[in-house]
């Protein structure tokens, strides 16, 4: 039973993580927090949803018309939107993604329409027994992308120049320009992943909890918490902060039956208390500015 | 005293409003009035004092049932229980105060959240206080034997108390209190070297903000007639941080048209069936990208001496005629 809790709560994480981690690289290279983000990922994953049942194009296909749909999403908020807006404070950059979320459900709305989907799985079939433990097929495919996605980010954070470049845009927006670095550029392109990362993870989530035009926004949530459990500077954090509160989800469960309804209130209560103690996160950088 | 002459002015055209306003354009100023009052609160907090809180929506939710429940429960009079459930509910913002005094930035944002979250989630399983999902009625304020049944008596109401919290939030801003906010907020390690208690402070702010919210919830029971706690969710939280922010942050007035503009929007935009919300959304994002700052921050950088000379020539007569 528990072990059977911890690893459908470590499903759920993974999307969380996945979330989290396209809303972290916005925020570390530009300190936008990106309200939008769960519309982005709503309209991304209708592409998907319209690619697949509208026009029975196969599943690969639609996978990467969300993800190309998210990638160009991004580029449009950040060159079409916030640029425009120079030098605005970053809370009125939140409002602006707000905003932008908003013009999104209500394009949505009009394409697509307003009743909940049903989001086909991309792997169908009996689900896996493994010592008594019961797996979805999904679960694995969830899995496999997740850790893919952690290796491929570590990899080109690591070794690549434009992940270096980001990097250091994050660290120091002054410094990485003067060496060269054009942070507008890093930025948009921060936002292009960020957003076609949310567009895979939703894509991944639509056929769990169905589609429609606000139930992104709760995943959203989620990821944000997930994103502050482990650090809002830190993508290792997203991940570990992600599959953390997926398990923790999972064990309200065991929580007194009187407080049982009141599940969001203890994980948040969880949250809370973890913060206190390490005010920065899991395995957030500390913040501490210099007079 | 040009200034005076000027909000005498003003004063006198809002006094007279309901002579040439629209029973319901009445309410909607009111219910304006309301989120004046709250975004006054989360203003002095997150704009003054630096303290992010997406969760304001819970202290209205406390300042509602409060108000609400002293009058039909415990049959208190009604001049009594909007400032008792500012009292309770600036009490309650000593909760936030706990992760505040730890948390800075995205990390108290999402404690505030939390708090909202927790707030809306107790609410209607509370059955036996709050009445459930279905919600309660609040019975009519009666002020002094005089019962407060009409629009136009409510508009007073909320239009009184609005002024004494904005002269009152003024005073909060001016004084000691308000300059150690402010330093706090610009340099919290500088300004804890000068001798201002960060502790002390940020529970002033926490306090006052709620209080500010709780009055507000307390009108908005009486204002609406009718509250349930679907109304006091996330997107209640984030439509007063957008008021203060599209407003101006750390800007009085700024708050005042902030809470105006989105409290009338909706209402503007009735006649655009099934375009709403598209056009609420870009009305957002123009006004982040045409005014950065804020309208107030508009209203300001277009009153500086260099860009007067490019206004229109009444407009310009008003900005010297208030500048004196």
């Amino acid at each position: 039973m528990l072990a059977q809790l911890i690893l459908s709560g470590l499903a759920s994480g993974s999307l969380y993580a996945m979330m989290a981690i396209g809303l972290i690289l916005v925020y570390k290279t530009t300190h936008i927090l990106n309200f939008g983000y769960g519309d982005m990922t709503m309209f991304s994953t209708f592409i998907a949803y319209m690619l697949l049942t509208w026009y029975k194009l196969p599943f690969a296909v639609a996978f990467f018309g969300a993800i190309a749909c998210g990638l160009l999403l991004g580029v449009i908020v950040d060159r079409g939107f916030l640029k425009l807006a120079k030098d605005a404070p970053v809370t009125s950059l939140f409002i602006a993604t707000l905003g932008i979320g908003m013009i999104l459900e209500a394009v949505a709305g009009w394409i697509w329409g307003y009743d909940t989907k049903p989001f086909p799985y991309v792997i169908k079939g009996p689900p896996l027994f493994l010592g008594g433990v019961v797996i979805r097929r999904h679960d694995l495919l969830v899995f496999g992308v997740a850790g893919a996605i952690a290796l491929l980010l570590f990899a080109m954070f690591k070794f690549t120049d434009l992940g270096i470049a980001m990097r250091a845009t994050a660290q120091n927006r002054q410094a990485a320009r003067l060496m060269g670095i054009d942070v507008g550029k890093i930025a948009t392109l921060s936002w292009a992943l960020g957003v076609g990362l949310g567009a895979l993870a939703g894509v991944l989530i639509a056929p769990i909890v169905f589609l429609d035009l606000s139930r992104m926004i709760l995943v959203m949530i989620k990821a944000v918490a997930a994103a502050v459990l482990g650090g809002f500077t830190s993508l290792p954090g997203a991940i570990v902060g992600g599959l953390l509160l997926g398990v923790m989800e999972n064990l309200t469960i065991y929580m007194p039956a009187a407080l049982a309804p009141l599940k969001t209130t203890f994980v948040f209560l969880l949250i809370i208390i973890v913060l206190a103690i390490r005010p920065q996160g899991l395995l957030g950088e500390p913040v501490g500015r210099r007079v | 005293m040009r200034r005076l002459i000027l909000w005498g002015v003003a004063l006198c055209l809002l006094a007279l409003a309901p002579l040439f306003l629209r029973s319901y354009t009445l309410y909607i100023l009111s219910l304006a009035g309301v989120y004046v009052i709250a975004t006054l609160g989360l203003n002095l907090l997150t704009g003054y004092a630096g303290q992010l809180s997406i969760g304001h929506a819970g202290f209205l939710a406390i300042g509602a049932y409060t108000s609400a429940l002293l009058v039909a429960r415990l049959g208190l009079p009604f001049w009594l229980s909007i400032p008792l459930a500012g009292l309770l509910t600036g009490l309650t913002g000593f909760i936030l105060l706990v992760p505040a005094l730890r948390l800075t930035a995205i990390y108290l944002a999402i404690a505030t959240l939390g708090f909202g979250a927790a707030v809306a989630e107790i609410l209607p399983r509370w059955t036996a206080l709050t009445g459930g999902y279905q919600g309660m009625k609040v019975p009519k304020a009666v002020l002094f034997g005089l019962a407060l049944d009409s629009d136009v008596k409510l508009y007073y109401l909320t239009l009184s108390i609005v002024i004494v919290m904005l002269l009152l939030a003024r005073n909060i801003v001016d004084s000691k209190m308000g300059r150690a906010f402010i330093a706090l907020r610009d340099q919290e390690r500088a300004a804890q070297a000068c001798g201002i208690s960060l502790t002390r402070y940020k529970a002033y702010a926490f306090f006052i903000s709620a209080f500010y919210t709780g009055i507000a919830g307390g009108l908005y029971s009486f204002v609406v007639g009718y509250i349930s706690p679907g109304e006091f969710d996330l997107a209640k939280s984030l439509l007063i941080f957008m008021m203060m922010a599209l407003g101006g942050m750390a800007s009085l007035p700024g708050s005042v048209l902030g809470a105006l503009f989105l409290s009338f929007l909706p209402h503007w935009l009735s006649g655009f069936r099934g375009l709403q919300q598209f056009i609420y959304g870009a009305a957002l994002v123009l006004v982040v990208i045409f005014m950065p700052y804020g309208f107030w921050g508009f209203v300001r950088r277009w009153t500086m001496p260099d860009k007067l000379e490019r206004l229109p020539r009444p407009l310009r007569a008003v900005v010297e005629f208030v500048r004196g």
